[in-house]
């Protein structure tokens, strides 16, 4: 068998952000949030230090989709929602490789909602980002997974009646290992937080909160206003107690319920914050600071809710192979049409 | 005939072919006795050829005639197409089985019955107001009446094996007095039952103590007169095993993987009845095969979509409901060209159907069944053993056109046996993949590019290169693409192009010498009749066609192994022949293509009963459209 696989670090030393760059004109609507992301995206990527060639970009469909035609690296622009069951192909034949999810609330909530449990379920190693502006924009502007109830759209005129999903919720639900928020309007959060997420050996979800600028705009607007954003964003960091404001006189602390709840610190008693884990093995307390906002109106979360390790799909499959070829042999043709009862005929 | 064997006093008659019907009750374990008696065959070195017919549901009534399970067995000393017409011997365990098996039976046929099933309440049970047994239903039958569960039951009472478990054994009774009859030795079987149930020291013995009763029962009893004999087959010298469609299927696609050195990945959900591939390729992990058990069958489709891309010999396997929802990766397949191989195991439809039963019903599904022009190439395997070639040709045709591929088999191939003859795999032709590993282009200001889309003008097949390869990065979607670059593309006379080309690409798989003709031929000079048939029909039509000759007819075969693209000599084949018939499980699905391509009157003999053809009705349908 010829290996026709890339060599790894056979590529320029010093990688720029142009490596990652395609030769495609952008096509996204003028002041799409999508143009900060994929900036981001492209000025992190040379930190990893892995060639473009050793990256593959997968999507489904919608804006946010289209993002891997940006990208100079391998790239699958697929069906809509089958963005994670794809991306769980290439990882399961080529461990080797850097593998991307790109897509939108839509595309991976709604149709594709399904392969996105699963990959997380499952632990495949990719890095999924999942960009959020809570409408439906190709289509042009029908209401999304993510639409606050009450929302007026296209396919909605008198209001959404759907109960919207909770990304980070939903995600954690699954069993997702690395679990984070993030936004369009902080570039080197974003960077930050993507670097982790590849970091990340396992299945790692990332919500990007996202402007749509012609079909939702400043939906997340209340909590990213510059003037909004110290008494809005709570930051996660591992190992501090969770507070926020400009003072971080604001704080998160459990209740006698076991819930979270947010106040002020002089109220709650500075010994009583929540001190953020990220490692903990049991989820219960990520998934309840993920509860602490149910719409971008009120104070929530961001940074990295959750990271742990769990054994990595392809990496368990590739051991039961390897297991069973060091304990019996590689088989061959010969052995396999002999490995039932056989006869001869002179 | 009669004959005597040296070294017994037991006259024999010698059979030329005998097929033989075990039926019970789902939990009567029917399908094992099947399976071992036709094993038995195969190593005595007859032909043969299985059909197991079993419901969908694990555990149905008990006695009634819906939870009735049969395993029907052909077994010859000459050569064998089909699992047999009707059954000579039938053994019916309870009166359901007597009841849902009794309409197949020929007058003179034989019927052993197990008579301990048939008290008032299982004749309730399996809907007879009477005793068949006393009430002249059997007339026409040589009818032996043997007491199996109390001999089974005073056979393992020695043993002290509780009445219930002893009362599973009565399966290996009927065995051993079939083994008896059919002057089986059951040396292997003894081995078998020591090897399978040796951490059940009790089960074993129960089994062992119940096939040595049967087998002295045949013996002593003064019922039968004399065992039969059938000799082994003059079949073509070299080693055999006996395969099932479904083992045969997984061991092509291993072989296909060996023979073009990408890895296998399997993706699948599990669907009745093509699961047994999925478990196959799940146990040859040290064939490197990577198997997934995806969360539905789109993913399953999507897995082997990015499998493919990253350079996998990638399959996803199904059946009907399955493949209705891998319509839309087939079609980002065909628009991504890459190599993929879906196989369809087809059951009878519509929706769940009859998951178990066998239809040929896909056809049309596989051929059209996706939005836009998405022509893709159809392959059917024709026997059990055939799907192993038939594996192989649909990888070849995937990696060679770069191309998603259907295989069609079905219920019937899927869990039906007959003897292979294994093949030396070091003169198995290898499967070139021809990746591309460097830039193919050239630009206009001097720079070496990399073009995915960039033809093979004989095949047309775009080029693949595979990630992780310096320098061809490239990104390909199911937007439209321009031909050579595979960038995004809406121009008008671009996609028009690219619609005509990926029909074209197909079509030459036609003329292409690397690929198989598709067809099977058997053509007789100055024919009257041409009956076409397709996949798995393939054994019933050509012991129809045997039987029409016999009979003094002049008929020829012609049998697709591809459906698409059609083998060329068809049309030909179609417009010269005074009568054209298909024969197939379904309304007519292959004659619509027919008559469309050859603008012939072709005839169609269809039947969708969930069962295959019998030769013999086949024969008689023939024969019908010979005199019209």
């Amino acid at each position: 068998m010829t290996d026709v696989r890339g060599v790894r670090g056979v590529t320029p030393v010093e990688l720029t952000r142009k490596d990652f760059m395609s030769d495609q004109e952008l096509r996204w609507c003028p002041g799409c949030g999508d143009y900060g992301i994929l900036a981001a995206l492209q000025l992190m990527l040379p930190e990893l230090d892995i060639p473009p060639h050793e990256m593959v970009f997968v999507s489904g469909i919608g804006c946010a989709a289209r993002l891997p035609y940006y990208m100079n690296t391998y790239g699958v622009h697929s069906i809509h929602g089958r963005a994670p069951a794809v991306a769980t192909g290439v990882a399961l034949t080529r461990p080797d490789l850097s593998v991307w999810v790109i897509g939108g609330d839509g595309d991976m909530l709604s149709i594709g909602g399904n392969h996105l449990l699963h990959a997380l379920r499952r632990n495949v190693d990719l890095t999924i980002l999942m960009l959020n502006n809570q409408i439906y924009g190709l289509t042009k502007g029908q209401y999304s997974p993510t639409s606050g109830v009450g929302k007026v759209t296209k396919s909605t005129p008198f209001g959404s009646v759907d109960h919207p999903f909770n990304p980070v919720s939903v995600a954690l639900g699954a069993e997702a290992t690395f679990v984070a928020r993030t936004h369009d309007t902080d570039r080197n959060h974003m960077q930050e937080i993507f670097r982790r997420a590849h970091d990340h050996h396992g299945a790692a979800f990332v919500e990007v909160y996202q402007n749509c600028n012609v079909f939702n705009d400043g939906a997340f607007d209340d909590l990213l206003r510059r003037d909004a954003r110290p008494d809005m964003l709570i930051p996660l960091r591992h190992g501090e107690p969770v507070r926020f404001g400009a003072e971080g006189q604001r704080g998160v602390a459990l209740n006698e319920f076991a819930e979270l709840v947010v106040g002020d610190v002089d109220d709650l008693g500075e010994d009583r914050l929540l001190i953020h884990d990220e490692h903990r093995p049991d989820a219960t307390l990520a998934f309840a600071l993920s509860r602490l906002a149910a719409d971008p109106h009120t104070p929530t979360p961001i940074g990295v809710f959750r990271d742990v390790r769990r054994p990595v799909y392809e990496d368990e499959v590739s051991t039961q192979i390897e297991a069973e070829v060091e304990r019996r042999g590689r088989g061959t043709l010969e052995e396999l049409f002999r490995s039932g009862a056989t006869w001869t005929v002179d | 005939m009669t004959t005597t064997t040296s070294g017994t006093e037991i006259a024999q008659h010698l059979l030329d072919r005998v097929v033989i019907r075990f039926a019970g009750d789902s939990g009567d374990g029917m399908q094992l006795v099947g399976d071992r008696f036709t094993e038995l065959s195969a190593l005595f070195g007859n032909d043969l050829a299985t059909l197991p017919d079993y419901p969908a549901e694990i555990r149905a009534p008990a006695g009634t005639v819906a939870g009735v399970s049969s395993f029907q067995v052909h077994i010859s000393s000459s050569d064998v197409v089909t699992p047999g017409d009707a059954p000579n011997v039938l053994v019916a365990m309870n009166p359901a089985a007597l009841r849902a098996n009794l309409h197949d039976l020929t007058p003179g046929a034989t019927v052993i019955v197990n008579v301990d099933g048939f008290d008032a309440r299982d004749l309730t049970k399996a809907g007879y107001t009477t005793d068949p047994l006393e009430d002249g239903t059997l007339d026409a039958f040589t009818v032996y009446e043997v007491p199996v569960t109390s001999l089974t039951l005073q056979a393992t009472e020695p043993l002290g094996v509780k009445r219930r478990d002893a009362e599973r054994s009565k399966n290996f009774f009927a065995l051993g007095l079939i083994c008896w009859m059919y002057t089986r030795p059951t040396r292997p079987l003894v081995e078998w039952i020591e090897g399978r149930f040796a951490s059940r020291p009790t089960v074993r013995d129960a089994n062992l103590a119940a096939l040595r009763a049967g087998r002295n029962f045949g013996e002593t009893a003064e019922l039968f007169d004399h065992p039969f004999r059938i000799e082994p087959a003059s079949l073509p010298p070299g080693t055999y095993t006996n395969i099932n469609g479904n083992t045969a299927l997984a061991w092509g696609l291993i072989a296909a993987a060996e023979l073009s050195g990408l890895p296998l990945v399997y993706a699948s959900y599990p669907i009745t009845p093509a699961s047994d591939i999925l478990h196959e390729l799940s146990r040859r992990k040290r064939f490197g095969v990577r198997t997934i058990q995806a969360e539905d069958e789109i993913a399953a489709a999507s897995i082997a979509l990015g499998a493919a891309f990253s350079g996998a010999l990638a399959v996803t396997g199904t059946s009907g409901p399955g493949l209705d929802l891998k319509a839309e990766m087939l079609g980002l397949a065909v628009s991504l060209e890459l190599p993929m191989v879906v196989v369809d195991v087809q059951r009878a439809g519509p929706s769940t159907g009859m998951p178990t039963k066998t239809e040929q019903t896909d056809l049309l599904l596989a051929l059209h069944g996706r939005h836009g022009e998405a022509p893709l190439p159809v392959v059917a395997a024709r026997s059990p053993s055939h799907c192993i070639d038939t594996a192989l040709e649909a990888a070849r045709i995937a990696v060679r056109s770069r191309t998603p591929v259907i295989l069609l088999t079905d219920g019937y191939l899927a869990n039906g046996t007959e003897p292979w003859r294994l093949p030396d795999p070091s003169a198995l032709t290898p499967i070139d993949v021809d990746l591309t590993t460097e830039e193919n282009h050239t630009d206009p200001d001097g720079r070496r590019v990399y073009w995915p889309y960039l033809r093979d003008p004989a095949t047309l097949a775009r080029s693949w290169a595979l990630p992780g390869v310096p320098g061809l990065q490239h990104r390909i979607g199911g937007i439209e693409k321009q031909d050579g670059t595979g960038n995004i593309s809406y121009q008008p006379e671009n996609h028009e192009r690219m619609v005509r080309l990926r029909r074209a690409k197909i079509d030459a798989l036609g003329t292409d010498p690397v690929v198989a003709s598709g067809l099977e031929l058997d053509l007789q000079d100055g024919a009257d009749l041409l009956v076409v048939g397709w996949g798995s029909t393939w054994g019933a039509i050509t012991g129809a066609v045997r039987r029409l000759r016999d009979d003094g007819h002049r008929v020829a075969q012609a049998h697709l192994t591809r459906l698409d693209p059609l083998p060329l000599q068809l049309v030909d084949l179609l417009v010269t022949h005074p009568k054209v018939v298909c024969a197939e499980l379904n309304l007519g699905q292959l004659t619509g293509v027919l008559r469309d391509r050859s603008l012939r009157d072709v005839r169609g003999i269809h039947q969708v009963s969930g069962l295959p053809f019998t030769a013999r009705e086949l024969a008689r349908r023939l024969a019908e459209e010979l005199d019209q």
